[in-house]
């Protein structure tokens, strides 16, 4: 049997020894529920507070800012949804955000839309990056019309092109505008800092930097009015209700900590990697292209379109080969649907098919990418000969 | 893997004979948006069946989008041979120009050697290395009849795991496998049309103004009709006819919306014409030949000589006249349990 080559963590991050440990740790000796006044509550209400604060370092914030949620789609829906719930009776009914966001935005905001609100989504251009003109362009469209929300992500899921928040945050903050980021594909891989950052409230997502799946968490600033979603008991200071998953935010905590200290040569590292297999491809593969500028990206993707092939065809030969790889988000994988945020760019029904990515993470080895670049050129030869470019 | 038994049990047996084996479901429409309801097969049920089957006999799993393909290939031709008063076969279609074809391709491109299907239906190669096309060696369940348009090619890289087996004997093997499909029962529509509901399907690409008259042998004007498409050549009901004898359909001209009934007797034809012929030697006989010829997926193939009168076309003539010959349906010629080939049924006349 091959031994599968993972060069999928912009999907899931598998976790470290050090994270399933503690998960299993806290799963056996903390069952308590942490909004109980006894011992048992407090063991977990401890474990809830170590989580905080290691989070809040990964991304320069107060403890206190930090709600736990089930992962990055339901800190965006909160984020959306909560912001311009609570905005509304301010009259505010305007939501702006970007072309390429993660349908976790994208979708609340189309939802919206049928209920009231309007919407201006920036575009992109060829390099995959919003322009911070474009944000200006909009509000001067706007005139009178203050929306209660500005969402665009840090870095970019199928690209790993890094958006110019701190720019678009500050032209928001000019016109007293809330800013919104996803930064689910961002925290973990480059560091992140809220206050320098200029946002009001960041999204992110615990397996994509080691935690288990079914846990992230959103930031609000604090004094931010939101309306909560899943509504119940008082957890989280009444932003998100339902007990807490211990042993899910302990993997976190751990999880965050190992992000923390490693982030820095972990980008180099991966930096290097990605760099390697990028180049040998487009040097031993003609017609092969990388979508997204490179200058502005997360240190382990890379998006290439190869010339007179499927995609989806390619991912399941290299998967028959050993390689785990995708042609975009997971989450739209199997339908006939092509990537939004290709089709965004303005690239061609054919360029936008072809595209594969390539995320590397902690495993990642040098002999992975070598055996990776052994195995590619031959795939595509395959399926070239074949016009499985054909519809 | 269509998640029904036939194709899981297919699988089954591959795997048990020690092939390297990769299960693959097409997925063919969009079930979600768009369509509120489709199909009896290839759902996205059908799809989960497939996966847990898949995973049950321990095999990797791909969902091959086809749609587009799907789309240009089965339905444009489903929709268009109504709209022409013809009958069509989809499921021929789609074994020729999608099974054994877009996904035989998608299978290279895998470094896979063939494609397995759970037809009821037979390949063998001869000591020439000639490839030859069976029934399956269950009647009731035998499909060599949607199967006649494969080409040498394609048959050389075409496994049936189950077409020399009674259906029952294939339960059984589901049951022992402990398949979740087990129990499953087939399907029996076509898969893409909701409720046996073809007029809906078709209706969508239609003009609006499709109703038109009902006549007789003689030309007389006997009733009216709602648009070609809703009937097939043979069919009584649904004429809403007052007649002394029962009427039957005996011709559809959708040039002219005209739909000619007549008894029973007036449904027996002795010829027929087809064209698009394909023979599974890959070479037309030079002579006419003596072959049983048949002419709907549930008739019984029927003696007759067959005579190549152009490149991919024949003329059959059967030894008694056949009920219901319709334009459309295919006409495949048999040799005992052989499929020697056959073409899409033009005309129960001579051309």
């Amino acid at each position: 049997m091959t031994v599968h080559i993972y060069l999928d963590y912009n999907a899931t991050a598998p976790l470290q020894p050090a994270v399933v440990d503690a998960v299993a740790e806290a799963l056996r000796a903390c069952p308590g529920n942490a909004s109980s006044v006894h011992a048992f509550g407090q063991r977990a209400k401890a474990v809830l507070d170590e989580a905080r604060s290691a989070v809040a370092r990964l991304i320069g914030a107060d403890p206190s800012e930090m709600v736990f949620t089930s992962g990055g789609t339901e800190s965006d829906n909160l984020a959306v949804r909560g912001v311009a719930e609570a905005q509304l009776s301010a009259g505010r009914l305007h939501l702006i955000t970007s072309a390429i966001e993660h349908e976790a935005v994208l979708n609340p905001v189309k939802v919206l839309g049928k209920r009231g609100w309007t919407t201006t989504v920036l575009p992109v251009g060829a390099s995959g990056v919003v322009a911070p003109e474009a944000l200006s362009l909009a509000f001067e469209s706007l005139e009178e019309r203050r929306p209660s929300l500005i969402s665009v992500m840090l870095a970019n899921n199928e690209l790993g092109t890094i958006q110019p928040v701190a720019e678009l945050a500050a032209i928001a903050r000019s016109r007293g505008v809330l800013v919104h980021t996803d930064a689910v594909q961002a925290v973990g891989r480059i560091p992140v800092d809220v206050r320098a950052l200029g946002v009001d409230l960041l999204s992110l997502s615990g397996h994509k930097f080691g935690a288990p799946k079914g846990i992230g968490a959103l930031w609000v600033r604090r004094g931010l009015a939101l309306q909560a979603q899943t509504i119940g008991g008082r957890q989280e200071r009444g932003r998100r209700a339902g007990t807490e998953n211990v042993p899910a935010i302990e993997g976190l905590r751990v999880a965050a900590e190992f992000a923390s200290r490693t982030l820095e040569t972990e980008a180099l590292r991966l930096g290097s990697l990605r760099d390697r297999l990028e180049a040998c491809i487009l040097d031993r593969v003609p017609g092969t292209v990388v979508n997204g500028t490179p200058s502005a990206r997360v240190p382990n993707t890379t998006n290439i379109s190869f010339d007179g092939i499927e995609g989806e065809s390619m991912v399941i030969a290299l998967d028959l080969d050993g390689i785990a790889v995708s042609t975009g988000s997971a989450c739209s994988s199997g339908t006939l649907e092509p990537s939004h945020v290709l089709r965004a760019m303005g690239l061609s029904p054919s360029r936008v098919q072809s595209a594969i990515r390539f995320s590397l993470g902690p495993a990642t080895t040098e002999e992975e990418i070598d055996r990776v670049l052994a195995i590619v050129p031959g795939a595509v030869r395959r399926l070239r000969s074949l016009g499985a470019g054909r519809g | 893997m269509s998640g029904g038994v036939d194709s899981s049990v297919a699988a089954a047996l591959l795997v048990d004979a020690g092939h390297d084996v990769v299960g693959v479901s097409m997925q063919l429409y969009n079930a979600e948006q768009g369509h509120s309801r489709f199909g009896t097969c290839c759902t996205l049920d059908d799809l989960l069946d497939a996966r847990r089957v898949a995973h049950a006999l321990g095999i990797p799993h791909y969902v091959v989008n086809l749609e587009r393909r799907f789309e240009d290939v089965v339905i444009r031709n489903f929709v268009t041979e109504y709209a022409n008063g013809r009958t069509p076969i989809p499921c021929a279609h789609c074994n020729s120009q999608l099974k054994f074809s877009a996904l035989l391709e998608q299978a290279t491109g895998f470094n896979a050697d063939c494609v397995a299907t759970g037809h009821y239906a037979r390949v063998s190669s001869d000591a020439a290395g000639v490839f030859h096309l069976w029934r399956g060696a269950d009647e009731r369940k035998d499909q060599a009849y949607f199967l006649f348009a494969l080409t040498q090619a394609q048959l050389a890289r075409a496994m049936f795991p189950v077409g020399h087996m009674p259906k029952g004997e294939v339960r059984r093997i589901a049951c022992e496998c402990g398949l979740p499909v087990a129990e499953k029962p087939d399907s029996q529509e076509i898969c893409f049309v909701p409720d046996g509901d073809y007029a809906s399907v078709v209706e969508r690409h239609l003009p609006a103004d499709r109703a038109g008259l009902i006549v007789d042998v003689d030309g007389r004007v006997v009733g009216r009709h709602e648009g070609v498409h809703h009937l097939t050549v043979g069919q009584r009901k649904g004429l809403g006819l007052a007649m002394p004898e029962p009427m039957y359909v005996v011709r559809l001209d959708a040039g002219r919306k005209l739909v000619t009934v007549g008894p029973r007797s007036a449904l027996d034809r002795a010829l027929l014409t087809a064209s698009g012929v394909n023979w599974i030697s890959g070479f037309p006989p030079v002579e006419p030949i003596e072959a049983e010829v048949q002419v709907r997926s549930r008739h019984a193939a029927a003696p007759a000589r067959v005579t190549v009168t152009g490149p991919g076309r024949i003329r059959v003539e059967f030894c008694k006249p056949e009920t219901a010959i319709t334009p459309g349906q295919a006409a495949v010629l048999f040799r005992g349990d052989e499929v020697l080939g056959g073409g899409w049924i033009d005309s129960p006349d001579a051309a």
